[in-house]
């Protein structure tokens, strides 16, 4: 039987990057600014989140989704104590979310009353990156104790983001930390990335994470 | 995990363009991936033949094409392959680079009959 060849040249997660840009288009229709917070387990997603929304208050209007592998509120209970709102999506054990999550994840949200909706992704350093969300920006949390090498490890997750927030530098006098080599790393992979050093304990380098979000954000919401 | 999702995704596209063309079976599925792609080849594999059992895909042959990653440097206009990590160029040493392949993340073609 004749073998005939097809042409597709499709990108393989073109169905989750149709999505995304609809997802996008419902933030961009509400005037709401989305981020996409990735990072590995235990790099401070939460306490960033937590930390933000203190900082922000009174300044924005935030709503966060919550992803996690297991059926747990734990995060999301934080978010809903300092008066978010807060949606928590249970991936059955999978290692991202996807468009399809956060899609319907924005249809609980009260879009109308919102002006930032920050995403926490499942803690993982791999596959989050492959899976556009529709947010407006890619924010990956690194921090000191992880170790200075980990752009060269995880090379897809350094290129694929907007900015790098690097967390816990108040333990820099207690580990082995190289933060030129970390940022040459960077630089390689991802060349003019803003990066923001800060602690959630000490709430040192906060300022200009805080400032760059609010450059973002319209304000009309607030009143 | 994620190569569930993929795999997924591969037999949708793989499908509904075989059907388009009005294929009765589809005997090769032609992937490429970059250096910079995270994806496990033999977990593919592993899910293709579960989720593409009793389709005209079941017991297509996946051919994966790796594509390394290259770099440019800015400052020399040399290109260098990426290592087992990425690094700076090695003839004169500046992170002054762009990524120019690796990132391929695609279906390139599929193999039908008719």
């Amino acid at each position: 039987m004749p073998n005939e060849k097809v042409k597709i040249l499709e990108n393989i997660l073109s169905a989750n990057d149709q999505l995304a840009i609809q997802n996008r288009k419902i933030l961009d229709q509400n005037d709401i600014f989305g981020i996409n917070i990735m990072a590995s387990p235990g790099a401070g997603k939460t306490s960033v989140i937590l930390k933000t929304l203190n900082l922000l208050e009174g300044k924005a209007r935030i709503g966060v989704i919550e992803g996690d592998t297991a059926p747990v509120t734990i995060d999301s209970d934080k978010v809903n104590a300092l008066g978010s709102p807060a949606i928590q999506i249970n991936t059955g054990g999978n290692c991202h979310l996807d468009s399809v999550m956060i899609e319907s994840a924005l249809k609980q949200l009260p879009l109308y009353e919102l002006n930032l909706i920050i995403v926490e992704n499942v803690g993982n350093l791999v596959c989050p990156s492959s899976f556009d969300l529709g947010t407006h920006a890619r924010v990956l949390i690194a921090s000191i104790p992880e170790g200075d090498d980990k752009p060269y490890k995880y090379p897809g997750m350094y290129r694929g983001v907007d900015v790098v927030i690097l967390n816990k530098i108040d333990l820099k006098p207690y580990v082995d930390f190289n933060e030129v080599y970390f940022q040459k790393g960077i630089e390689l992979l991802n060349p003019g990335v803003l990066i923001f050093p800060l602690s959630c304990k000490t709430e040192e380098g906060f300022s200009p994470w805080i400032n760059w979000i609010k450059s973002r954000l319209t304000n009309n919401k607030l009143h | 995990m994620h190569e569930l999702s993929i795999t997924e995704n591969i037999l949708n596209i793989a499908l509904d363009h075989a059907k388009k063309e009005n294929a009765s079976k589809v005997t090769d599925i032609n992937i490429h991936i970059g250096q910079l792609s995270s994806i496990v080849d033999d977990s593919v594999q592993f899910y293709w033949d579960i989720i593409a059992k009793d389709t005209i895909c079941e017991g297509a042959r996946l051919n994966f094409s790796r594509i390394p990653g290259k770099f440019i440097c800015l400052d020399c206009q040399k290109d260098y392959l990426m290592g087992s990590e990425p690094g700076p160029c090695p003839s004169c040493k500046s992170y002054n680079v762009r990524i120019i392949t690796g990132q391929e993340f695609q279906l390139d073609s599929i193999n039908i009959e008719k």
